[in-house]
C-alpha cells in the first residue's frame, strides 16, 4: 500500500507499478465531460495543474449535512483526447474506470503520468472519504463542475504505469 | 373491470427508483459474497471487499450506491381486465420526477442528442407497454446506468452462424468491453425475432430472477456453458482479471425471419438496481 499526498511529483510516478493500492489523502479535483472542454479551451485554471491529480467524477446530490453526495469514478476513455494537453500542463495523475487509448497511454508515458483507477459503482463508499468540498470552476455545470475535494485514504489502484504495463486483462484499447 | 388509479402507479415508482438505488437484492449480494470468496488474485479479491462495503454504506439511505443512478425503464404488463385511471406515461414520469428528487439521485436525462441539455428530472422514462391476460398492472423496474448500456450492442448474424457463432459474439462482446461496464456483470442475452424484438428481450433477460433457468433445454444449457466460458475469459472485477466476470447469463428466444438470426447483448452492472411490483 503506497500514501500518497498530492501535488506529485516525477519520483513518485517513478516508483509506481501496475497494481499498486495508492491510498491518497489530501487535494484531488473533479472533472468529467463537459469541464475538461471548457479547462482546455480557456486554459485558465484556478488551480495549479503541476502534479496535479484528476479525478472523473459528477457526483449525485448533497444531502444537507453532507460534505459530498455518491461519487464513484466515470468512463476514463472519454476523456482521452483531451487529456493530452492538461498532462503537457503538469498533471500528473487521473483517476477514473476502465481501459483508455494506446494514445493516451503513449502521451502518459512521455509526460511522465500515471493512470489510475477507483471501483465504479462504489460512490457511497468513496464519498466517506471525502472530508471537505469546495467549487472551484463552471458552478454552472451542477454535477460537472471542478470541484477541490480534501480526501482522507482515498484507494486506488493503478492501471497503467510508466513503465508501460497495464493492469487490465480485457478491454479493447481503442 | 377492476380500476386503478394512476397515482398508485405513480407513488410505486417513486418507492421502488429510491430504494432501488440504495439497496441491492439480498440473492444479488450472496452472489457478490461467493465471488469474494472465490477470488484468487489479491486486487480483485480487494475490489469485491469495495463493491460489498459500498453496498453496506449506501443501504443507510444517505448516498445512493452508484453517483450514476441512472435512466429509468419500466416495462407496464397491463391486464386486459384492469382500468387505468389517468395517463399511464404522465403518471409513471411523474413518479420518475419525484424519485429523482427526494431520493437525491442524479438527473442525468439530456433532451437532444447534440444540444446536450439537461431535462433536470431525469424524464422522460423508457416506458415499454404489454397487455396480458388478468387484472393486474405488473411493472418491472430499472435504474440502468450509463457504463453498462454503451457496452452493449445489437448485431444481426446469419442463421449459419449457430450456437458457435453467438456464443463468440457474446465472448468478444464481454472481452472488449473489459472493465468499462464495472464487472461483474449479469449479461442479458437477446436471441431471434428483429432488430428492436432482441433489444427488447434482451433487456427483460437482465431482470429475470438470477436463479430461474431457460425452459428451453438447449437455451438452458447455453446459459450455462456462456456463464462459465465469460469467467473463463478472466476479465474479472472492473477489468483487472480474476474469477468472476459475471454473476448470471439470461437468455431469451423469440421467433425469426427464416434469414435472420439477430443476437442483442445487454449487459447489467454490478449496481443491479431493479425490482418488480405488481398491483
Ligand atoms: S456501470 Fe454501473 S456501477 Fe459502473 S458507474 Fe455505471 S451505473 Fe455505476
Amino acid at each position: 500500500m503506497i500514501r500518497i499526498t498530492p501535488p506529485v511529483d516525477n519520483a513518485t510516478i517513478k516508483t509506481l507499478k501496475v497494481g499498486d493500492k495508492v491510498l491518497f489523502s489530501g487535494t484531488i479535483y473533479t472533472a468529467r465531460d463537459q469541464a475538461h472542454i471548457k479547462l482546455v479551451q480557456d486554459m485558465n485554471p484556478a488551480f495549479d495543474l503541476q502534479g496535479a491529480v484528476l479525478y472523473y467524477v459528477g457526483p449525485t446530490p448533497t444531502r444537507d449535512g453532507q460534505v459530498i453526495g455518491s461519487c464513484g469514478p466515470t468512463s476514463s476513455y472519454r476523456m482521452d483526447e483531451l487529456s493530452v494537453p492538461l498532462m503537457e500542463r503538469g498533471v500528473k495523475m487521473m483517476i477514473g474506470k476502465g481501459n483508455r487509448s494506446q494514445n493516451f497511454q503513449k502521451e502518459m508515458i512521455k509526460n511522465n503520468a500515471v493512470y489510475l483507477i477507483a471501483t465504479g459503482g462504489t460512490g457511497a463508499l468513496l464519498a466517506s472519504k471525502v472530508k471537505q468540498r469546495k467549487v472551484l470552476m463552471y458552478e454552472e455545470l451542477g454535477p460537472e463542475a471542478i470541484y477541490e475535494l480534501e480526501v482522507k485514504d482515498f484507494p486506488c489502484f493503478v492501471a497503467y504505469d510508466v513503465h508501460g504495463n497495464t493492469l487490465f486483462k480485457g478491454g479493447t484499447d481503442v | 373491470m377492476r380500476k386503478l388509479d394512476v397515482k398508485v402507479i405513480q407513488e410505486a415508482v417513486t418507492k421502488s427508483l429510491i430504494k432501488m438505488n440504495y439497496e441491492l437484492e439480498d440473492s444479488f449480494v450472496r452472489k457478490l459474497q461467493i465471488a469474494k470468496n472465490n477470488e484468487r488474485s489479491e486486487i480483485s479479491k480487494s475490489i469485491l471487499t469495495e463493491i460489498l462495503e459500498n453496498q453496506d454504506i449506501a443501504k443507510k439511505g444517505i448516498n445512493p450506491l452508484c453517483q450514476d443512478t441512472g435512466i429509468a425503464v419500466i416495462f407496464a404488463y397491463i391486464g386486459k381486465d384492469l382500468q387505468i385511471q389517468g395517463n399511464l406515461e404522465a403518471g409513471i414520469n411523474d413518479g420518475v420526477r419525484n424519485a429523482y428528487e427526494d431520493g437525491y439521485l442524479r438527473k442525468s436525462v439530456v433532451k437532444h442528442p447534440f444540444d446536450r441539455q439537461n431535462t433536470k428530472d431525469n424524464t422522460p422514462a423508457i416506458i415499454h407497454t404489454k397487455l396480458v391476460e388478468g387484472d393486474k398492472l405488473t411493472l418491472k423496474i430499472a435504474a440502468k446506468g450509463a457504463g453498462s448500456e454503451n457496452m452493449s450492442r445489437v448485431v444481426m448474424l446469419k442463421p449459419s452462424d449457430g450456437i458457435e457463432g453467438v456464443k463468440k459474439l457474446v465472448k468478444d462482446t464481454i472481452f472488449n468491453a473489459g472493465g468499462r461496464p464495472c464487472p461483474p456483470i449479469i449479461v442479458g442475452i437477446g436471441i431471434g425475432g428483429n432488430l428492436e424484438k432482441s433489444a427488447l428481450i434482451a433487456k427483460e433477460a437482465i431482470l429475470r430472477d438470477l436463479d430461474d433457468q431457460h425452459s428451453d433445454p438447449i437455451i438452458a444449457k447455453l446459459e450455462d456453458e456462456l456463464y462459465k466460458e465469460i469467467n473463463e475469459l478472466g476479465v474479472g472485477p472492473m477489468g483487472v482479471g480474476g474469477d468472476t466476470t459475471c454473476v448470471g447469463v439470461k437468455i431469451n428466444t423469440y421467433p425469426m425471419h427464416i434469414a435472420s438470426l439477430p443476437v442483442a447483448i445487454n449487459i447489467q452492472c454490478h449496481a443491479n438496481r431493479h425490482d418488480e411490483v405488481i398491483l
